[in-house]
């Protein structure tokens, strides 16, 4: 059994005097222990709406969870407010793009974290603080002892983003969540970040699911990638499959669209037509099927089910494209 | 071009002679950037100064796309704002067409930036919510005095939005009407409405989702073949820049470190900084990403208003020696068939010298 089991989540905003959204449409996924999965897509495709979801953080007000997320054999969707507060930060916790934002910027760093010690793990304030230096000192984080007394602003984004991530590794959690982790940030401290989760699951056993849409990083980081568009989980693969061989023939127009280092220059790339807005409804037909260069009519008459196309490998296509050929080129018409 | 479109020869004071293919249009000689620092509220006192960008000579010729890379703080878009005269430079030249523009003001400075325009990342806040893409389109070409009358200027509202690949029902829509790509598509037809001959695009696809980065990469490049012009490409991404430029400068504190034709900068970079940052790329292939070795760099980007003595990147460079790099400033060299380093070892690190080797 996984550690994290995600099984039909929904999530729909419901406004009063507008159409109801499905930001998230009957979501599927696993993550073991140790593992890292990756949910790809581009703005609006519900990988960051999934992840708020998981970690019970979407306002009760105006929105209707549906399906079930159990960790560690317990159903998380239900729960008291209480019962959540006990789990976020001690079982589970986050890791946010925005490290500005998600620090309280008159409260001292050294507060901040060693107040989820404090709460989480019963320790006195002196035991927390000195907890809280040698975490800093492990995320690579120079002189952790002043760092300790200085407030958000005094530090660069690379170090927050490291500041953030010794909060959330405070109370040793069995899953860890990380959205965007590395979006704000440049190349080179984007490298020095992804190279510390790495290390981190591989020490500690967490498991980690990376939100992205960077699919450089996704090469790089996760065993496991769940493509989404629109709410949806359209392909899922190993790293290995999915890269060497995308069925779906988004996940196929999504890499052949990015200029590449290791590519010959000058060629004019391939983009996928049109944009998110251009989607259909699910419960029509494939929401990809307008923008799709291999679409059927029954693509837009038709919503196409998850089928299991491999081991570990899910598709959801009614026209997909050969395992052989990566290629949206191959017309079907 | 036998089609009506609205070549820059249509207007006489845009022309540029054909002949001149493959000059320098932007000829920039050590430029500098600096901003003083303010304290006190009664008296100001300059208490100090940020080199945002300080002695940068590059040259850009007619018809080509330069690319400017670095990271967030490295000057990048200073350098490309002062070029347009957005931003008035504290010393050194910046010649356009051979015509110095560093000390230039008023209206021969606004006749200037006919020639030349900007494409912005930000498209939501470049574009006046309030106006119509007709009313920003046009806005522009009066600004410049070349609204002709509302047919023909009709007629090159339609071109330009067809040159950009939106529909000319779109020139009744406001700017929340339309997804990002299409709102920088009209960033960039209001750069092209006036007919200028250059183009600084800061970052223009860097807002985009990867899907439509690639249409907006295609429209670049295809309104460059279709009415010559000249690019100047500011980016992070190492990729795009590759993909869209002829030749790239590398920047980093303030000054270039590296500078050399696209293929030659990626296939052989030389500067300890440029090897660092490509390496650090992640690439979409997980047998690359898997193999490939990296160059991780400690610590963060100094800051600007105190650079580092000599070399400005000798905190961070795992080549680095006392005695030389951290006294002495490297300057821009060539290496052979154009290839500019700023390194005092470039040639010995490509040889392999590995980092903790010393002396």
């Amino acid at each position: 059994m996984a550690l994290l089991e995600v099984r039909d989540l929904a999530v729909r905003f419901v406004r009063r005097g507008e159409p109801t959204v499905a930001a998230v449409d009957g979501v599927s996924f696993d993550v073991p222990a140790g593992r890292t999965v990756g949910l790809v897509g581009e703005s609006g495709c519900g990988k960051s709406v999934t992840s708020l979801a998981v970690m019970g953080l979407l306002p009760r007000d105006g929105t209707e969870v549906s399906g079930s997320v159990v960790l560690d054999g317990t159903e998380l969707l239900g729960l008291s407010r209480r019962e959540w507060d006990r789990r976020r930060g001690s079982e589970m916790s986050m890791v946010f793009q925005d490290p500005l934002t998600s620090l309280n910027p008159v409260v001292p760093l050294g507060i901040q974290v060693s107040e989820v010690m404090e709460r989480h793990r019963g320790m006195s304030r002196r035991v927390a603080t000195r907890e809280a230096e040698s975490l800093l000192d492990r995320v690579g984080i120079p002189d952790p002892r002043r760092r300790l007394r200085e407030y958000s602003h005094q530090l660069s984004g690379g170090m927050r983003q490291r500041a953030l991530i010794a909060m959330a590794l405070a109370c040793r959690p069995r899953l860890l969540i990380a959205d965007e982790p590395t979006t704000a940030l440049d190349v080179t401290i984007q490298a020095q970040i992804l190279s510390l989760l790495r290390e981190l699951v591989a020490e500690t056993g967490t498991a980690l699911v990376l939100i992205t849409h960077d699919l450089g990083v996704v090469a790089g980081m996760c065993d496991e990638v769940n493509v989404l568009y629109a709410g949806r989980i359209v392909e899922c693969a190993d790293r290995h499959a999915l890269f060497a061989a995308p069925r779906h023939p988004y996940t196929a127009g999504l890499l052949e669209s990015v200029p590449r280092l290791d590519t010959p220059r000058g060629q004019r790339l391939a983009p996928i037509a049109g944009s998110v807005e251009d989607n259909i409804p699910w419960s029509v037909g494939c929401a990809f099927s307008p923008r799709c260069a291999s679409a059927l009519p029954v693509c837009s008459e038709r919503s196409p089910a998850v089928e299991t196309v491999g081991p570990g490998r899910l598709l959801r296509c009614h026209n997909p494209l050969d395992t052989d050929v990566g290629n949206t080129e191959s017309s079907h018409d | 071009m036998t089609e009506p479109t609205p070549s820059p020869a249509r207007r006489p004071e845009a022309a540029p002679p054909p002949e001149h293919t493959g000059d320098a249009l932007v000829e920039l000689d050590e430029v500098c950037v600096h901003y003083p620092i303010r304290r006190g509220v009664v008296f100001d006192r300059t208490v100090g100064w940020v080199y945002a960008v300080d002695g940068v000579s590059l040259r850009i010729e007619r018809g080509r796309t330069y690319g400017l890379v670095g990271e967030s703080g490295c000057g990048k878009s200073t350098l490309g704002k002062a070029l347009l005269r957005l931003e008035r430079p504290t010393s050194g030249s910046i010649r356009f067409d051979g015509i110095e523009l560093s000390d230039m003001s008023g209206r021969r400075l606004r006749r200037m930036r006919r020639r030349m325009q900007m494409v912005f990342q930000d498209t939501l806040s470049s574009l006046d919510p309030r106006q119509s893409v007709e009313s920003l389109l046009v806005e522009a070409l009066r600004a410049h005095g070349l609204d002709e009358g509302s047919e023909s200027t009709d007629r090159l509202l339609r071109e330009l939005l067809s040159a950009v690949g939106l529909p000319a029902g779109a020139l009744r829509g406001y700017p929340h009407e339309f997804s990002g790509g299409q709102r920088q598509r009209i960033g960039i037809a209001r750069a092209l409405a006036v007919r200028p001959e250059l183009v600084v695009a800061d970052e223009p696809v860097s807002a985009l989702d990867v899907s439509v980065q690639a249409q907006v990469l295609n429209v670049l490049r295809d309104l460059q073949e279709r009415f010559g012009l000249t690019y100047l490409v500011i980016a992070h991404d190492l990729a795009v820049v590759r993909h869209v430029a002829d030749r790239v400068g590398v920047m980093y504190l303030g000054v270039l470190v590296e500078e050399s034709d696209s293929d030659v900068l990626y296939e052989r970079p030389m500067h300890p900084y440029t090897r660092a940052l490509l390496s650090a790329v992640p690439v979409p292939d997980p047998e690359v990403e898997d193999r490939r070795e990296r160059i991780l760099l400690p610590g963060d980007l100094p800051s600007p208003a105190a650079p580092p003595s000599g070399c400005r990147f000798h905190t961070r460079c795992p080549w680095s020696r006392p005695g030389v790099c951290d006294v002495e400033r490297p300057s821009l060299r060539d290496v052979g068939g154009g290839h500019l380093v700023a390194c005092h070892y470039a040639e010995s690190i490509e040889r392999g010298r590995s980092p903790a080797e010393s002396g």
